[in-house]
């Protein structure tokens, strides 16, 4: 790739800036971070490399003076750190943009950006504030309104913000956690861009990511991590992907999903005219149609907050339809409750696995029939019968492999990933035609991943239709069989799995109608 | 009709909807600190309580009113950050350990009544904080009937009104206030700390409701009554709520409720059922509520505890 | 108002049916005691004799037979209140208006008592039901309605409602509708055939512990074996999820805090049919705040309700004795409650104390001379203070 970021470090032999040593952090029951060393030099973008949950996210916390190491030290131009909290860290040039943006919507940028180190003064004297930021933005060539509320502007700038808010700060170390993670393709080149700058100012950059290719991209060095190790420190110019992804898992990995020929079926989702509303009546969903065969997965693409929630509560009923029409199986569903949606023969992986699909401090045979607690399997003229619950417990746990395999154990007491199987389980333990799979596999490790696309797979092999949301470009195309693009709550185009890319995914998902 | 024209015209029922909105004014300000930092502090209740008693206690035991006044709020304070220790530090139910609050200082105070004073109530010669009258403003239409001869306290809530939204939302604390109530961990990383903001923003409400209890036993009377303040606490949480977690909102929602306290007042003596009267102010919290329902958006981390550090 | 102690609560397979049994009510019983051992040193900082008090607070409560009884039947008002406090936390519903619906529900039965002729094997349950629906009534329609489709907190607005069904009582007894002809206000007297049976002569217990009994009994069989219980448990546990697996959120919503009134307005019933027999005037009863404490330190299980109920029971019956036996104010009692309730809540002061001292002898290690390794330690020790279950 052509970017500046990818030319090759001219200051690898600087001496780093800062430097961790035997770094070992412990939460109950896991080690995060086990005797990690590592270093960052100034003019340097290392990336961290590393499957959710190695520890990568714990590591920069730690730098970052949010968490408190067990073992080790943390050395800043050769001196110990001693990182007592966020404020520490900040006064020693230490910033960090967090993979869930520090933010507040409310606020303005300037607000944010000042916020914690405002002009000195007992008022708080916004002009200033807002001039100094503007210099700042000017400085580091990120253009942005002072004056602009944080939760009107689009993710790109609300990560321009964070990035300027370490700046203001005077930063000279940058940790970027998973920057990449909710941006579109033409942003995330922009973020490059914009990476590349601060390298030639001399700023050390941390780099949190998993993706492979955008590490291999902009790296200069790459740091691989698995549970909570560092595995080893390479060059990019010494590797490929196939052998990064295989020491980030541990093992061989399959990068490509298996897939057998599409063969579509009769149409069976037929979504028509779609208008939503959010809250606050501001309408997310502008006329949305698309169809969906039997045998067959629509992704949905686009970024996020476009109206994809919106629109997935919409056709399950959590949200009221304003206009439009949702058929399935040639019946209208439009406006039924959760309840008649689910009996028609409808699954729904929602995208807040711990906020929607679960009650944590049930135990896992309870969350296995939270939707037809009440069905004839179930219950009884109003009352449960718990042998049956038992049961359908003891065969679901065993049949999607739920770790630990028993059923009386709390949801919350699970990991993210054997959560999504607690789901996976219940949904597909409705026996679904249409299933709705909202993000289904964030957060998750590769394992999990393969698992859930695994399954996704089968369902639709079965004859099954399915819905797939994801901010993830890469497993919509490497799932889906048409793809359907969404940008402010309208479809910019449906185009053929097979045949989309990448770049012109990522021109629909900014509003680019049909040019792909 | 006449009757009705009678109440309504009358400059007194004005001057008392100032004067019965004072108890309500100082919490409902003190609780917008408090939530405006993220915590609910139903409290309020039990402070002014603490406040209205220890302003009587400390009142008539120097016969300086003024001693009362800065006993009140001490108390209240204290009160204030016990609560602030449970509800952020050990980041216990907030709504919880305010009832726990409510129900000690209930007690705790007709408790230390029959203690200290006996079956006979307080000291009948407690002296209370002046009223001020200036006669040039009591010579003013409108104005002067309303505003003078009050309580010195009501001017007082005036000024931390107006103060308090200065404070809210020019200062840097305030700025850092806010901060702390919409997103902590936001404020966190940007080097705030997090449990300082939300103390100082419990203790303002414990002084403000610690002066809202004295304005009630030291203010308008000189005794301490069991649980004299009646609900008031919960009915400037409402205010609070309807006016949308600001000062100026909630003085006017204050008012609103103050009015309907006032209102009862002469419809006691002129309509027959005075007990279904004094059911008003309750109503009307009541009504309000359900009228501004979810349009009044919270502080996003509102009621939700933080915890710091890892 | 999720209880995150159940989030580390092993299998009962694993670690015995006692074991179980001592973590659930290590936090109550620590709280209790602390709540005393404070509430004695009040005591002797105003000038009393803390032993002497709580001697005859005990006497008062257990003393004899006959206190036993009257600390059983003080009970029932509170097991019926605090156990419909307990059903509204378990739906997520913070009910502090327990005393408006007692009152209502006492209204009801009082009026149906006096007012209706019927035999008693009629009479009684008719004038249950009355007191019932009243407290549903009063806790389901205004706040419960408010609640599910306005957003109107339920914790003001159940408690504005107390104050109007208390000057609603007010209304009807000072020269109101229900005042007994005369000078007193008070109601007239209920018919016999409407009294809940005295079980033990000479003593308040009557018949009215059989109610809160099988309520207790029914609330318990709803709760953890009906689909509706279910669905209580899942809304107060998780509001989204309960919608999102299509359960009628708003609905139960209502549902929830009328039945939790209903249970209310059965206290007041009881606590009528079966001891005072009229209305007095009077600005509270006590029972409706001390319900909130009760579910609560029973952590809303409706069989611990009756072991909190007993206690705070025998608190109340208590406190008369400690008046008169050692001159302590009865409100003292008041005061232990509230410190009671505070270190429910509190209860992660015990871990944050066992931090501290863990804290305190990994200081004391490391200055005795083996710096280096003293973090881990002090982590390790802070761990095993978690795992020791507070």
């Amino acid at each position: 790739m052509g970017t500046p970021a990818a030319q090759g470090s001219k200051t690898a032999n600087q001496p780093p800036i800062l430097e961790l040593q035997h770094i070992t952090k412990r939460f109950p029951g896991v080690v995060a971070n086990d005797d990690v060393s590592l270093d960052f030099r100034p003019g340097e973008i290392h990336a961290i490399l590393g499957e959710n949950g190695a520890g990568k996210t714990t590591l920069m916390n730690i730098i970052y003076g949010l968490y408190h190491p067990d073992e080790g030290q943390v050395f800043m131009e050769g001196r110990p750190l001693n990182l007592e909290g966020p404020h520490a860290a900040i006064a020693h040039g230490i910033g960090m943009v967090h993979q869930h943006f520090m933010l507040i919507p409310v606020l303005t940028v300037a607000e944010n950006i000042v916020l914690g180190s405002e002009p000195p003064g007992f008022r708080f004297d916004i002009r200033r504030a807002a001039a100094e930021v503007k210099k700042i933005s000017e400085a580091y060539h990120l253009e942005i309104d002072p004056w602009a509320k944080v939760g009107d502007l689009t993710v790109g700038l609300q990560q321009r913000v964070e990035i300027l808010k370490a700046f203001y700060r005077r930063a000279r170390v940058l940790i970027l956690d998973e920057p990449t993670a909710v941006l579109t393709p033409s942003e995330i080149e922009d973020l490059f861009q914009i990476m590349a700058r601060l390298k030639a100012d001399g700023i050390a950059i941390a780099f949190i990511s998993h993706k492979l290719d955008e590490v291999m991209q902009v790296a200069d060095r790459i740091t691989i991590m698995r549970r909570g190790r560092v595995v080893r420190t390479l060059l990019p110019t010494e590797t490929n992907p196939q052998e990064l992804a295989n020491l980030m898992v541990g093992r061989e990995v399959v990068l490509q999903v298996k897939k057998s020929p599409y063969r579509p079926g009769p149409v069976l989702v037929d979504v028509q005219n779609l208008v939503v509303a959010d809250e606050h009546n501001y309408p997310r969903v502008n006329g949305v149609s698309f169809q969906i065969r039997r045998g067959e997965i629509l992704g949905l693409a686009g970024v996020d907050g476009n109206g994809q929630r919106e629109l997935i509560e919409a056709i399950v009923g959590l949200r009221p339809v304003r206009s439009g029409k949702v058929l399935f199986a040639g019946r209208d569903i439009t406006g039924l409750s959760p309840r008649q949606v689910s009996r028609a023969g409808i699954s729904y992986i929602p995208q807040d696995r711990q906020g929607d699909g679960l009650v944590l401090n049930f135990t896992v045979a309870e969350n296995l029939i939270l939707k037809d607690y009440n069905g004839p399997q179930i219950a009884r003229r109003g009352r449960i019968d718990f042998r049956r619950v038992r049961e359908r417990a003891q065969r679901l746990v065993g049949q999607y492999g739920v770790a630990p395999p028993n059923p009386s154990l709390l949801a919350g007491n699970l990991s993210g990933g054997n959560q999504q199987k607690v789901i996976l389980a219940r949904e597909m333990g409705l026996a679904p035609e249409f299933l709705i799979a909202a993000q289904p596999t964030r957060g998750l490790d590769v394992g999990a991943i393969e698992y859930i696309h695994k399954r996704l797979l089968e369902l639709r092999d079965q004859g099954k239709a399915i819905l797939l949301f994801s901010l993830e470009l890469e497993e919509i195309l490497s799932l889906s069989d048409e793809i359907a693009v969404i940008y402010k709550g309208q479809i910019m185009d449906i185009v053929p799995g097979d045949k989309a890319t990448r770049e012109g995914l990522g021109l629909l998902m900014l509003g680019a109608r049909k040019s792909a | 009709m006449s009757g009705l024209l009678a109440i309504f015209g009358n400059m007194q029922l004005w001057a008392s909807t100032l004067s019965l909105s004072v108890p309500l004014v100082l919490p409902a300000l003190g609780g917008t600190f408090s939530e405006r930092t993220g915590v609910v502090n139903i409290a309020m209740e039990g402070i002014m309580l603490i406040g209205a008693f220890f302003a009587v206690f400390f009142s008539s035991l120097t016969m300086n009113p003024w001693v009362g006044l800065l006993g009140a709020v001490v108390a209240g304070g204290i009160m204030a950050v016990i609560f602030a220790w449970a509800a952020i530090r050990l980041r216990s139910d907030q709504v919880i350990i305010g009832m726990a609050v409510n129900i000690f200082a209930s007690g705790l105070t007709a408790y230390l009544l029959n203690t200290i004073f006996g079956f006979g109530g307080t000291p009948v010669n407690t002296p209370m904080l002046p009223h001020l009258n200036w006669p040039w403003l009591g010579r003013i239409p409108v104005l002067g009937p309303l505003l003078n001869d009050q309580s010195i306290l009501v001017y007082i809530t005036l000024l931390l009104v107006v103060a308090g939204h200065f404070f809210l939302f020019h200062t840097r604390l305030g700025l850092r206030m806010r901060a702390v109530g919409e997103n902590p961990e936001a404020a966190d990383t940007a080097g705030i700390n997090v449990y300082r903001i939300r103390y100082l923003g419990v203790l303002i409400s414990g002084f403000l409701s610690a002066l809202a209890g004295a304005y009630l036993s030291i203010g308008v009377l000189n005794s301490f009554e069991v649980d004299m303040t009646n609900g008031r606490g919960y009915i400037a949480l409402a205010a609070m709520i309807f006016g949308r977690w600001t000062p100026f909102g909630s003085f006017g929602a204050a008012l609103l409720f103050g009015f309907a306290s006032a209102l009862s007042m002469p419809l006691q003596s002129s309509v027959a059922a005075k007990n279904l009267v004094q059911m008003l102010p309750y109503v009307v919290t009541i009504l309000a509520l359900i009228g501004v329902g979810g349009k009044s958006v919270a502080p996003a981390a509102d009621g939700v505890p933080y915890e710091a550090e890892k | 108002m999720q209880n995150e102690n159940f989030q580390d609560v092993t299998p009962l397979e694993r670690h015995g049916f006692l074991r179980a049994l001592l973590r659930a009510v290590s936090t109550p019983l620590v709280a209790v005691i602390l709540g005393i051992l404070l509430g004695s040193v009040i005591i002797e900082v105003s000038g009393y004799n803390a032993i002497a008090a709580y001697v005859s607070l005990f006497q008062g409560a257990f003393g004899s037979g006959y206190s036993i009884a009257n600390t059983l039947a003080n009970a029932v008002p509170l097991i019926l209140a605090g156990l419909g406090v307990a059903v509204g936390f378990r739906a997520g519903l913070f009910n502090i208006g327990a005393e408006g619906q007692y009152w209502m529900g006492a209204i009801a039965a009082v009026w149906v008592g006096y007012a209706v002729n019927l035999p008693w094997y009629l009479h009684i349950p008719l004038a249950l039901a009355a007191a019932a629906v009243a407290g549903a009534l009063w806790g389901g329609i205004v706040p419960g309605l408010a609640k599910a489709y306005a957003g109107a907190h339920e914790v003001i607005t159940t408690m504005m409602m107390s104050y109007v069904a208390i000057f609603f009582s007010h209304y009807l007894l000072e020269n109101g509708p229900m005042m007994e002809p005369g000078y007193v206000p008070q109601s007239p007297v209920i018919r016999s055939s409407a009294f809940l049976p005295v079980l033990v002569k000479g003593t308040q217990l009557s018949a009215g512990i059989f109610v809160a009994l099988a309520a207790v009994a029914v609330v318990y069989w709803v709760l953890y074996y009906t689909t509706w219980g279910f669905e209580i448990r899942a809304l107060g546990l998780n509001r989204r999820a309960a919608r999102y697996g299509g359960m009628p959120v708003q609905r139960n919503i209502v549902l929830a805090l009328a039945v939790s009134g209903l249970l209310a307005g059965l206290a007041g019933a009881a606590q009528m049919m079966g001891v005072q027999h009229r209305l007095y005037d009077s600005f509270s009863s006590g029972y409706g705040y001390t319900a909130i404490v009760v579910a609560l330190l029973a952590k809303n299980d409706p069989i611990g309700v009756v072991f909190s109920a007993l206690l705070f029971a025998a608190l109340g019956t208590g406190a008369q004795y400690m008046q008169i036996g050692a001159n302590v104010p009865g409100r003292m009692t008041d005061v232990i409650t509230g410190l009671i309730v505070f270190f429910v809540a509190a209860e992660r002061m015990v871990e944050l104390a066992s931090r501290w001292l863990a804290k305190r002898r990994q200081q004391r290690r490391s200055q005795a001379g083996r710096p280096g390794v003293g973090p881990a330690q002090g982590r390790g020790a802070e761990l095993e203070s978690k795992g020791a279950g507070v």
